[in-house]
């Protein structure tokens, strides 16, 4: 069992604390993704979890044992970092094989395992390759493959896919979602880039300024962010944010209509209104905003619209084929199931 | 048609090679004299050593470069004589060793000094440094008392200890070092290896061409080192090279065809070292470009 136990985590670098405990329980073959902006402290952890930082207070169980203060290599992780830290001076068969250099295993036993990985990965023909005869998504199935060879309780990624252009990077994406379903380990996968969390994770660790905002699945915390930054940070085009007035039955809004959506907010209780771009479409009934349509963004099967409204510009989505024009006056709605109310102050969802 | 097919790549060919030649302009005409003054400015010595070892005693204060009786007669003496050869494995074991000596100890200084944070760090860099503002002149005193006390005079020890470690070679490695992301070297951490392994198999070979470069300055530095290994050595036994040169002359007469004759012989490890680390140093010139 490979579980992964974080127990109020603190990182502090001089005198500025920069992880300010972090709880989480990773469990035995999950894909976890911590994802945040620049700074949020989710490579930090990551690095503590490896042993790459040492650890200001709290504890680090890797398979129920307290590594707090073991050398990286006795922690029985393997890392896969940003630029894949491949030895451009070794080939690829010893570049996989490197991992295994000090592990207790007979020469064919070693090469054996090195070319199942690479059979794995797809890259038995590579093999005897120096990393510069490489395409960057080949440079990087060998990065993963020098983790895997010595079958880690704990695969840890450094945002190893940030450094690839779009396609390679979706491709990539996929490759290493299957490769989990394939080998089953556990896996804590760090990312900025949100629609990979949302692709790959089983679980989701939304981070900002060292604190955890939201742990859950892809679907929780798109359907029910804990917070605004949460509900702005996951899908894109970014979720409509509307100040307003929670009232019986509803939250009022400035402007005067009310949206008839169940929330724990106090009568007279400021609160925002979050809606998805996705879930806003012109309606003729019960609008809750109205605005003039500036910008139109085709995206095929459905069309963005921006729409300047007296609380500003609001993204909504309408049909690809029959969108309103720009300059017109577009009425937007959405289902009260779809509409998100948070405290104005704290940010905390109050649905 | 053919015809025609056959015809064109040729005549094109033509077109393209007799294209006219843009008229050189003044600032280019000067700059290839002076690039050419440059050239024979430092061909020249090393033309007069060439043609002085083959001139007779007689011929020597001629400044023809072209000798009028030319002869050899200079090399076998100069072979024959058995102390050359003496002199000239002297000056090879010594600039082997201390190569060898400055690739490591400079590089495991510079690495430690570049990716280790430890409290000092900063000042031990800072005095290492400090070290390449005294010039050799003012320290050879203090080496030959050192020497004395330490009975290393006359001895191989003796003439290499001053240039064991170089700070500028510690100073050169730990800037190359900084080009070496840490991601390489953490990678090697959790893969097992201890930090003399992470050096030795991770950091080396990533910083060959520096390496190359501090190979070939020492070996040079130290083969045609002179005042140092002058002073330390008695024995005609223990001369370097350049020492023993110069001990062809005497205060009445220098032979100077004899010592052009060890000069030119005593050039040709420097270009063997050269020609071979010269090839580390391109290559990694090339590969930094392509990695982008």
């Amino acid at each position: 069992m490979a579980n992964l136990t974080l127990r109020n985590l603190v990182k502090t670098y001089d005198k500025t604390e920069v992880l300010h405990g972090i709880d989480l329980e990773v469990q035995d073959g999950e894909f976890v993704v911590f994802v945040g902006p620049s700074g949020c402290g989710k490579s930090t952890t990551l690095r503590l979890i490896a042993g790459l930082e040492e650890v200001s207070a709290g504890t680090i169980e890797i398979a129920g044992r307290m590594v707090n203060n073991l050398e990286p290599k006795h922690r029985d992780i393997a890392m896969v970092f940003q630029n894949y830290a491949i030895y451009p001076h070794m080939s690829v068969r010893k570049n996989i094989g490197f991992g295994l250099r000090t592990a207790k295993m007979s020469k064919a036993d070693k090469e054996a395992r090195i070319d199942e990985v690479a059979g794995i990965l797809d890259m038995t023909d590579l093999l005897e390759r120096k990393p510069n005869q490489l395409s960057g998504g080949q440079r990087q199935r060998v990065a993963i493959g020098r983790a895997m060879v010595r079958d880690p309780a704990v695969f840890l990624f450094d945002e190893p896919l940030s450094n690839l252009d779009a396609q390679l990077r979706t491709q990539m994406r996929l490759e290493i979602k299957k490769l989990h379903q394939r080998v089953g380990n556990t896996i804590v996968f760090v990312t900025h880039d949100q629609v990979e969390a949302m692709t790959m994770a089983d679980r989701i660790v939304i981070m900002k300024d060292g604190y955890i905002q939201q742990v859950g699945t892809p679907s929780e915390v798109y359907h029910k962010p804990a917070n605004t930054f949460v509900a702005r940070f996951i899908g894109a085009p970014s979720m409509n944010m509307l100040p307003g007035k929670s009232a019986h039955g509803g939250v009022d809004l400035q402007i005067g209509t009310r949206a008839p959506v169940k929330s724990s907010a106090k009568a007279e209780q400021s609160v925002v209104l979050g809606v998805r771009p996705d879930d806003l479409t012109p309606v003729d009934d019960n609008p809750l905003i109205e605005g003039v349509v500036t910008v139109l963004e085709p995206l095929g099967p459905e069309t963005l619209i921006y729409v300047d409204t007296a609380y500003g510009e609001i993204i909504a989505k309408a049909d690809g084929r029959n969108p309103p024009g720009v300059g017109s006056t577009v009425r937007l709605g959405a289902a009260a199931q779809n509409l998100h109310v948070f405290d104005a102050e704290t940010g905390v969802a109050l649905s | 048609m053919a015809a025609v097919d056959t015809i064109r790549p040729t005549a094109n060919a033509v077109l393209t090679t007799q294209a006219p030649k843009k008229p050189a302009n003044m600032g280019q005409i000067i700059r290839w004299l002076l690039l050419f003054a440059g050239g024979i400015l430092m061909v020249m010595p090393i033309a007069y050593m060439l043609s002085t070892s083959l001139k007779w005693p007689h011929e020597v204060y001629n400044v023809n470069l072209i000798p009028v009786e030319p002869t050899i007669e200079n090399y076998t003496y100069v072979l024959e004589d058995g102390r050359f050869f003496g002199w000239f494995i002297n000056s090879l074991i010594i600039a082997i060793a201390t190569t060898i000596s400055n690739i490591l100890f400079d590089s495991l200084v510079g690495y430690t000094l570049c990716k280790f944070r430890f409290p000092g760090r900063y000042i031990v860099f800072i005095a290492i440094l400090s070290t390449l503002m005294i010039p050799t002149e003012m320290l050879v005193i203090p080496w030959y008392l050192m020497s004395q006390q330490f009975g290393w005079l006359d001895s191989y020890w003796g003439i290499m200890f001053p240039g064991m470690m170089t700070a500028f070679g510690t100073f050169l490695m730990k800037q190359f070092f900084e080009t070496v992301p840490d991601d390489f070297i953490e990678a090697a951490r959790i893969d097992g290896l201890n930090e003399l392994q992470i050096w030795w198999t991770v950091a080396m070979p990533l910083v060959k061409p520096a390496l190359a470069a501090l190979a070939i300055f020492v070996f040079l530095g130290n083969w045609t080192a002179f005042i140092w290994p002058l002073i330390v050595t008695n024995s005609v036994e223990m001369y370097t090279l350049p020492v023993g040169l110069s001990s062809f002359g005497d205060e009445a007469d220098v032979a100077w065809e004899l010592i052009m004759t060890g000069a030119a012989i005593s050039t040709l490890p420097t270009l063997v070292v050269f020609l071979i680390f010269q090839r580390f140093i391109i290559r990694g010139v090339v590969m930094a470009g392509l990695k982008g």
